[in-house]
């Protein structure tokens, strides 16, 4: 009698919460998420302590900083520079080198959300090293940043940005695992929906979208010089979020492996924005400087918030709908 | 102001420069800034680096104390009066002082800057203060006038060329016995801050420690300065005993600007 009593009252409670109350709970390549917000590659992420961090910070996946072949100390500071939409930073992939990091996520098991890897190289065989090392480790999902845009030897730098570098470092890594590959491009170029198609075609399961923008430069104007030691570096926070909305729009429409839109989210609304022009799921970086580590959870709430007055139920409701 | 806009780089060029030991200067900058004690700013010397300092001096103009140690430092040491340099900040958490009535403070080398404003704002709320400073020899002992002032200054030296000839913990020791504080301040070295720590929970006294860890954008998005789970851009540089026991890093492991985590030695 008690059983049934209570099974009635839970099919109440899951019945009026259906009705009543949206679920930010979603699934992006065949993983689930309690919500579709992810840490950006190169924010934290440089060890697993740093990665908790967005855990506890409500975060529904992180990532790593992407690790290259060989240690690397990366540009001189200032390694950042702010203006009054964002910030630029040239850090060169500092990083401690896959074998560090081999070691320090050789065991994920303190992590309750998905931990994506992400790795760099010059070339494809390295790419293909790199992702056949990190296949072995229990990462959900690897990325390839083929899209940095102030690191000598990397991305953009490379002439990685490209559909014919695409599909080559695509079509290697594809060999080495079978975890779902993300391709990270850069909304800076023109033809970014050929680049997308090139690696949807040679395998990639998934594109994010977008790394910084740019290069942009920041002059002090009392000392005359750049701000950074680079000179130049990506460009990311508020001023980019409009470019992303555009790319995520236009690639929703040409390819059909699900896409993780990033650039200048830092309030629910606009990862709501987002959703619409036709991401899958929402990487958050600069915003941290911001609105702190729990950037992650004010911005669920948010979303939770507008949903409900607006009457929407489930992220999947939301994605693309700007297309209709 | 807007939230990225304040992150911007302030001109704060150098009115003044101080020789206070053969290793260390002050340089007064002509830039307005408020902060509490313990807090720091992200220096810049264009085309050079950009480098954390503490500030100890706040108010219409600002000022930094520093040691020569390597390239950065170096080169800031071959600056004149009238000399560019930028700053961004106030970044970080400071200490906390609140109801102290009696304060022991702990000082090693050109850890005594960081301290310097906390003690002076100990005497305007009429703490009583034992503060104790380390330092290698008489000729780089800091701040003896300014801290003579304010606080009771027992002073440290491991050649015993001035003061006490000893290590400081060792010393401490002595004082934590005979006296009831309510809180206890402490910077330097981190292996003498571990000792310190110790000391602490020996006695079961609250303290707060500035820590140091290599610092890329003191605004908590690259990770390079963590110590555990903290950042010691935005969590810190100040952080407290019940922290640090806690702690898996502390005068254990730092990381390099590659982010490798090594030993301290
Ligand atoms: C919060 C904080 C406050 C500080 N306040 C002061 C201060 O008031 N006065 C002072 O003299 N020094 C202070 N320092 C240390 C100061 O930043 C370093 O001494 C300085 O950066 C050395 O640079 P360098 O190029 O001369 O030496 P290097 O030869 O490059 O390095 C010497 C040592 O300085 C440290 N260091 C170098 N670069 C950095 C960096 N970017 N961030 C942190 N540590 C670094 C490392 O431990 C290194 O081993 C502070 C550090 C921190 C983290
Ligand atoms: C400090 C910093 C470091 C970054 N490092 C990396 C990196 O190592 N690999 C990468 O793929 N993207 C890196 N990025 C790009 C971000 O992952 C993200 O694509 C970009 O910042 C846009 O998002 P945002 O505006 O939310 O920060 C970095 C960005 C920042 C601000
Ligand atoms: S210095 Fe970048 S997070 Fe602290």
């Amino acid at each position: 009698m008690k059983e049934v009593a209570l099974c009635f009252l839970n099919l109440f409670i899951f019945i009026f919460g259906w009705v009543l109350l949206p679920v930010l709970e979603t699934t992006f390549c065949n993983v689930s998420l309690k919500n579709p917000l992810i840490l950006a590659s190169g924010i934290l992420g440089l060890n697993k302590n740093n990665l908790l961090r967005a855990q506890r910070g409500g975060a529904g996946a992180v990532t790593i900083k992407s690790v290259s072949l060989e240690e690397r100390s990366g540009h001189e500071t200032p390694n950042i520079a702010f203006f009054e939409a964002g910030m630029l930073n040239a850090f060169g992939y500092c990083n401690p080198g896959i074998e560090e990091a081999l070691k320090e996520f050789s065991d994920l098991s303190c992590f309750e959300v998905p931990v994506i890897a992400s790795c760099t190289a010059s070339n494809a065989s390295d790419f293909a090293k790199l992702v056949e090392a990190l296949d072995k480790l229990d990462f959900a999902a690897i990325e390839l940043p083929l899209s940095c845009p102030h690191t000598p030897g990397h991305g953009l730098l490379v002439g990685q940005g490209t559909p014919e570098a695409t599909k080559e470092i695509v079509e290697a890594c594809r060999k080495k695992t079978k975890k779902p590959l993300l391709v990270k491009i850069n909304a800076s170029l023109p033809g970014i929906a050929e680049i997308a198609l090139a690696a949807e075609k040679a395998g990639a399961n998934a594109i994010t979208c977008s790394n910084t923008l740019g290069p942009g430069m920041v002059i002090d104007i009392n000392s005359t010089k750049p701000v950074l030691a680079f000179k130049v570096g990506g460009v990311s926070g508020h001023a980019i979020r409009p470019i992303v909305v555009r790319s995520v729009y236009d690639l929703y429409e040409r390819i059909k492996i699900p896409i993780i839109g990033l650039g200048g989210i830092s309030r629910g609304e606009h990862v709501i924005e987002l959703l619409m022009a036709g991401a899958s799921c929402v990487g958050i970086g600069t915003a941290i400087a911001l609105r702190g580590h729990n950037v992650f959870e004010k911005c669920c709430n948010e979303m939770l918030g507008w949903m409900k007055k607006h009457g929407y139920k489930s992220i999947e409701e939301l994605i693309g709908l700007a297309h209709e | 102001m807007n939230e990225f806009a304040k992150h911007k780089i302030k001109e704060a060029r150098i009115l003044k420069i101080e020789q206070e030991t053969p290793t260390v200067k002050t340089f007064e900058l002509g830039v307005s800034l408020d902060a509490v004690p313990g807090q720091f700013v992200m220096v810049w010397l264009p085309r050079v680096a950009e480098k954390p300092f503490t500030l100890i001096k706040t108010g219409n103009t600002i000022a930094i104390t520093v040691k020569k140690r390597g390239g950065f430092t170096e080169k800031l040491f071959q600056l004149k009066e009238g000399s560019y340099l930028g700053i961004r900040g106030p970044y970080g958490k400071g200490f906390t002082w609140n109801g102290v009535k009696k304060a022991c403070i702990v000082a090693g080398g050109i850890g005594t800057a960081a301290l310097l404003r906390l003690v002076e704002e100990l005497a305007k709320n009429k703490a009583s203060v034992d503060f104790v400073a380390d330092f290698k020899t008489k000729s780089e002992i800091l701040f003896k006038e300014r801290i003579e002032k304010v606080a009771n200054l027992h002073i440290i030296t491991e050649d015993g060329s001035f003061g006490t000839k000893g290590f400081c913990p060792d010393f401490l020791m002595g004082f934590l016995k005979k006296n009831e504080y309510d809180k206890l301040y402490c910077c330097g070295p981190e292996l003498m801050m571990v000792k310190v720590l110790e000391l602490c929970k020996k006695f079961d006294l609250k303290a707060e420690f500035a820590v140091e860890r290599y610092m890329k954008c003191a605004v908590g998005l690259c990770g390079q300065c963590c110590l555990d789970e903290w950042l010691v851009c935005r969590d810190g540089p100040v952080l407290s005993s019940e922290q640090l026991l806690k702690s898996k890093e502390f005068g254990k492991f730092y990381y390099l600007k590659s982010g490798k985590k090594v030993a301290i030695q």
